[in-house]
């Protein structure tokens, strides 16, 4: 038995420890469920170490040629602070790094998440429902209407009925048929997902045995 | 029918499982295709962008998702990369989640020997750097900067294809294959709207509804959504045994059996509703 092979066992040894939880709840599907979550911290740990600590911390601190980048002691004691909330006493450090990281983030992405999420596509809405094609036309006024009774739906500071009811009555119909698509896109995700698993059983799981079993294949 | 449709209502779940299993196993066993057209769908934008790029152009590709959403995107990765090999583009491959720099070896190794492209001439993997958003800025100012390095640590000035890259503004498309964040949003915000660089890619069903907005918007130049989108670009590449393609057959028996069993679930309820039952 060659390694590739035994991964190939191992692998599918799992997912049919993992789909037998489709059953009833079971030990197989337990141990395998403890050694996913066992193994991804492990893995993250080394990981981090390997990809993210080591070229991004420690080899910038002590260059390739030499010498020591004093200035990349404040990242490390940063990173130190976050690890300070495992002792009660010095928690309150850890909101340092946390508010660094925050404070960052939304400096950085404050202006430029406004423009992209709100700004492009309010702008987007602004369109001509009289030029181009009749199936341009149709989608462009769609759009609109959609968009106008969506608002006027999560309008609540006035009560919906008489024409202003009718109008989020057409909102909710067009955010249903949204909903509608979202739900078709996620079975769509998880059958794909079924799919990459079966394909895997049987086109590389299931030749495996005829060659096992000295038989060929 | 009344006590039929009870007992359809009430129909145990692993029964739903096991009919669910039968309509993805049986066409994968017995390998049924279905024809897979393609219309005016963001996928052909896609493609009729990259297909309209000049040879010795220069693309960065970011392979953002792991090991769980691989057969929704691997495949539109080894499609892309087999279309972009195939005009003698440039790929620069990059990761924005850790697994992605593996998967992004695996897919590129894979087309470039199967079409004679050479490592570091024709493509190369940089790797996987951590910061999302705030790191795509920092590509903004200077690429070497963010990877001195390739994944192999390989530096920067020892790689031929990178010499005339600068920053993000030197690529001539950015293509984001994502799984959730980061991945379309980062890059669709920094690298499209903040620095101009035209984005496209591919994203999990789950995802897509969320980003076709970008589309509509002009903010992304194409979009390949879920396996569909995948088999759609493995349609026009004229990949014949992709295993997207591969994967719709399965796909649409599937979703016909959701679709009985959704029939099935409302006509039940809705008929003990009109007798006074549950309500």
């Amino acid at each position: 038995m060659n390694w590739e092979i035994l991964g190939i066992w191992l692998g599918a040894g799992l997912t049919l420890c993992l789909y037998s939880f489709l059953y009833r709840d079971n030990p197989f599907y337990k141990f395998a469920e403890h050694l996913f979550v066992g193994m991804s911290a492990a893995y993250w740990v080394i990981y981090s170490i390997e990809n993210v600590l080591i070229p991004n911390w420690w080899q910038q601190m002590f260059p390739a040629g030499g010498g020591f980048n004093w200035v990349w002691i404040f990242p490390g004691i940063f990173a130190l602070f976050m690890l300070a909330r495992i002792i009660p006493k010095t928690a309150g450090l850890s909101r340092m790094a946390l508010g660094m990281i925050i404070g960052t983030g939304a400096g950085l992405n404050m202006v430029s998440f406004f423009q992209t999420n709100a700004m492009a596509q309010v702008k987007g809405t602004i369109i001509s429902v009289s030029s181009g094609g009749v199936w341009i036309i149709f989608s462009n006024i769609l759009l609109v209407v959609g968009v106008v009774t969506g608002l006027v739906y999560f309008f609540f500071s006035k009560a919906h009925t008489g024409i202003v009811g009718k109008t989020a009555n057409v909102g909710i119909t067009i955010l249903m048929i949204a909903f509608g698509a979202s739900f078709g896109y996620t079975i769509m995700a998880r059958i794909s997902l079924l799919i990459g698993r079966c394909q895997f059983l049987l086109e590389d799981w299931l030749p495996t045995i005829p060659r096992l079993l000295g038989l060929g294949g | 029918m009344a006590s039929i449709l009870k007992k359809l209502g009430n129909t145990d779940r692993r029964i739903i499982f096991i009919l669910i299993a039968l309509s993805v196993i049986l066409p994968i066993i017995f390998k049924i295709t279905f024809p897979n057209p393609v219309g005016a769908e963001p996928s052909r934008d896609m493609f009729e962008y990259i297909d309209a790029m000049p040879s010795g152009s220069d693309v960065l590709m970011s392979f953002d998702y792991g090991p769980s959403t691989m057969p929704e995107l691997q495949p539109m990765a080894i499609a892309i990369a087999t279309h972009l090999l195939r005009k003698d583009i440039n790929v620069v491959c990059m990761a924005l989640w850790p697994e992605g720099a593996s998967l992004a070896q695996e897919v590129m190794s894979g087309v470039a020997d199967s079409l004679g492209r050479t490592q570091y001439e024709d493509w190369c993997n940089l790797g996987y750097k951590t910061g999302a958003g705030i790191m795509i800025v920092r590509l903004g100012s200077s690429m070497k900067a963010v990877f001195p390095a390739d994944r192999d640590n390989l530096p920067w000035e020892e790689i031929p294809m990178l010499a005339q890259i600068s920053d993000l503004t030197s690529f001539d498309l950015v293509i984001t294959l994502s799984a959730g964040d980061p991945g379309v949003p980062a890059w669709v915000m920094m690298a499209g709207d903040r620095f101009g660089v035209p984005v496209g890619g591919g994203c999990t069903a789950v995802s897509a509804p969320q980003f076709y907005t970008y589309l509509q918007t002009g903010q992304m130049v194409g979009l390949l959504g879920g396996l569909k989108g995948a088999a759609d670009y493995e349609t026009l590449v004229g990949i014949k045994d992709g295993t997207a393609i591969e994967g719709m057959a399965p796909q649409s028996v599937a979703h016909l059996v959701i679709m009985l069993f959704i029939v099935i679930g409302n006509v039940a309820y809705f008929s003990e509703k009109k007798k006074g039952g549950r309500r």
